[in-house]
């Protein structure tokens, strides 16, 4: 068992981190931080994880979220999909394993995978409305947030909602508020079987590897750590059974980045437009002072009365 | 009537001018009166969301959301209006033979006095028919790209029509969205620049009319039609019409 983090004291306590640790601030631009938080990391063992839903429950629990009442859909998920206020699903997928031909259940907790190199914050055009922290804690600040849905277009898992309450976007925060006193995520928490467990990244990596070395024991041959670098790692890792396919896992994505389009567009593209459009002004100012106006002559109203029939 | 004589030209005031001719009617001075505010705004709250360096524009519009909210109306009511003025002008801006000719000569269009080794054109030029021709094509562009990022109203628009936009093509909107209105404000400047330059012009969207002068010099073919149909204001006092002291 990894040793959980211990209960808090009563007293009441100063944050541990905020906002003099930010490494990153959409639209904006950081001082680099006087210090360097150590990493931190929720580890996802998938092949532990019994599907119960607590974590759902402890997220709404700790957030103050409601989710409304829905329908059944003949499906385990519920809700179907991440929602504003449900900012965690376990998403349930019945595979068939070819290579043994037997059923596997494969459940996996969706949510922010708080990237290192995150697609929201890169495409987000608020300044401020997405923060990251030098503990790994991507997080939506929604004062700052103005709904336009950048976010949602940048992110290559697929997992910021806007509101159609307050239209600001909504995502896992990892728990920054009690990150912040010495805490884990309520999932974390609530997980009665250690699927989650939080700790530093390196701890975390270490345990993962305990448990892939036990996977692949039991015959897991293909059990892995999902830390896609493609994204520069993320702070919310998995333990997957079978770690060469992760899109079985309800459409993990098998090699996640920031999406080309998105850099293109928040990146040279930015500058390339504004820079057009600035040269343009500045050849028509250089034109007008080269050329002159270009004005009427008292010759063409003589020719236009001429023509008009008011001058012989 | 070659360059250098145009150095001893004596410039005219437009009060001097004894012929006016009416170019624009009112409803269309205000059609186009509403797409240039509409660009504007656009042009406006689009920069905000465009640079960083730039999102302080948003407190043009009362801040950040507010921005985010008006700029897809403000591109229904460009749409609507601009095809307001697509059907007033689209006949005369059907490409003709002139026009090539016109282009060939681009370097004395650039010139002042250049007109003189152009071809007589028509109510527009070849490069005003460019200008009608791309916003018309960016505009119907920027709606399709502008409908698929539109947050808040992109649902309703999938649900009426029964499909879902994925993240991938949205990105895809998002750059298309934004290239095109680069190409869009381009154009935009090309259009003021002209109309600043040609001395004169302005009058055409304010007034509703130029002087004859205006139309011997930059649309001969469209002053001869003007004075064989009699539509043109001949003023022999010389004061405009406006009564202003010259």
């Amino acid at each position: 068992m990894f040793p959980p983090v211990p209960n808090p004291s009563v007293e009441p306590q100063k944050p541990q981190f905020g906002d003099q640790d930010m490494v990153r601030r959409s639209a904006s631009t950081v001082p680099a931080p006087g210090r360097q938080l150590t990493p931190m990391a929720k580890l996802i063992d998938v092949s532990k994880c019994i599907g119960c839903k607590a974590c759902q429950a402890a997220c709404l629990e700790w957030n103050d979220l409601r989710e409304e009442v829905g329908t059944f859909h003949g499906v385990l998920d519920n809700p179907l999909d991440l929602t504003p206020d449900s900012l965690t699903v376990m998403r349930f997928t019945e595979w068939i394993n070819p290579g043994t031909d037997t059923l596997e259940w494969l459940i996996r907790k969706d949510g922010c995978m708080h990237c290192a190199e995150p697609g929201c914050l890169i495409a987000c055009p608020a300044p401020g409305a997405i923060v990251q922290y030098s503990n790994g804690i991507v997080d939506f600040i929604h004062e700052n947030c103005i709904g336009c849905g950048y976010c949602v277009k940048g992110c290559p898992f697929n997992i910021p909602r806007i509101s159609r309450v307050d239209n600001t976007a909504y995502k896992c925060t990892l728990c920054s508020d009690r990150v912040a006193v010495g805490q884990g995520p309520a999932c974390q928490k609530a997980c009665p079987t250690q699927a989650i467990v939080w700790g530093t990244k390196d701890e975390m990596k270490g345990w993962a590897d305990a448990r892939i070395k036990d996977l692949k024991s039991r015959g897991f041959a293909n059990a892995g750590l999902y830390d896609p670098p493609g994204v520069g790692g993320t702070h919310v890792m998995y333990v997957l059974h079978h770690a060469d396919q992760p899109h079985i896992y309800a459409g993990l994505p098998d090699n996640p980045r920031v999406s080309p389009l998105v850099k293109a567009w928040k990146g040279v593209g930015k500058y390339a437009g504004m820079g057009l459009i600035a040269l343009s002004v500045v050849a028509g100012v250089i034109h007008h002072l080269v050329q002159g106006p270009n004005r009427v002559t008292r010759e063409d109203e003589e020719d236009a009365e001429r023509l008009a029939g008011d001058r012989p | 009537m070659t360059d250098q004589a145009h150095n001893h030209h004596h410039y005219v005031d437009d009060t001097e001018a004894h012929v006016r001719v009416p170019r624009y009617s009112g409803m269309a001075r205000i059609n186009h009166w509403i797409v240039a505010i509409t660009f504007t705004l656009l042009a406006l709250s689009g920069f905000a969301l465009f640079h960083p360096s730039l999102f302080g524009l948003t407190a043009l519009f009362g801040g950040g959301q507010n921005a985010r909210w008006i700029h897809p109306w403000l591109g229904i009511v460009l749409v609507i209006s601009f095809f307001g003025l697509f059907l007033r002008f689209v006949s005369q801006n059907l490409p003709e033979r002139t026009d090539a000719q016109w282009l060939s000569g681009i370097r004395h269009v650039l010139s002042a006095g250049g007109e003189a080794y152009l071809p007589e054109v028509g109510k527009y030029n070849a490069g005003q028919k460019f200008v009608f021709w791309s916003q018309t094509f960016f505009i119907v562009v920027l709606l399709g790209s502008g409908l698929l990022l539109w947050q808040q109203g992109l649902p309703y628009i999938e649900n009426a029509l029964g499909i879902r936009i994925s993240i991938d093509q949205r990105r895809w909107a998002a750059v298309i969205h934004a290239t095109v209105a680069v190409l869009t404000i381009l154009v935009f400047v090309i259009h003021v620049y002209s109309a600043i330059w040609v001395r004169g012009t302005i009058d055409a969207m304010t007034r509703g009319s130029v002087t004859g002068g205006w139309g011997w010099r930059h649309h001969r073919r469209w002053l001869r039609r003007k004075v064989r149909e009699g539509d043109i204001d001949v003023e022999p006092n010389g004061d405009g019409g406006k009564g202003r002291a010259p």
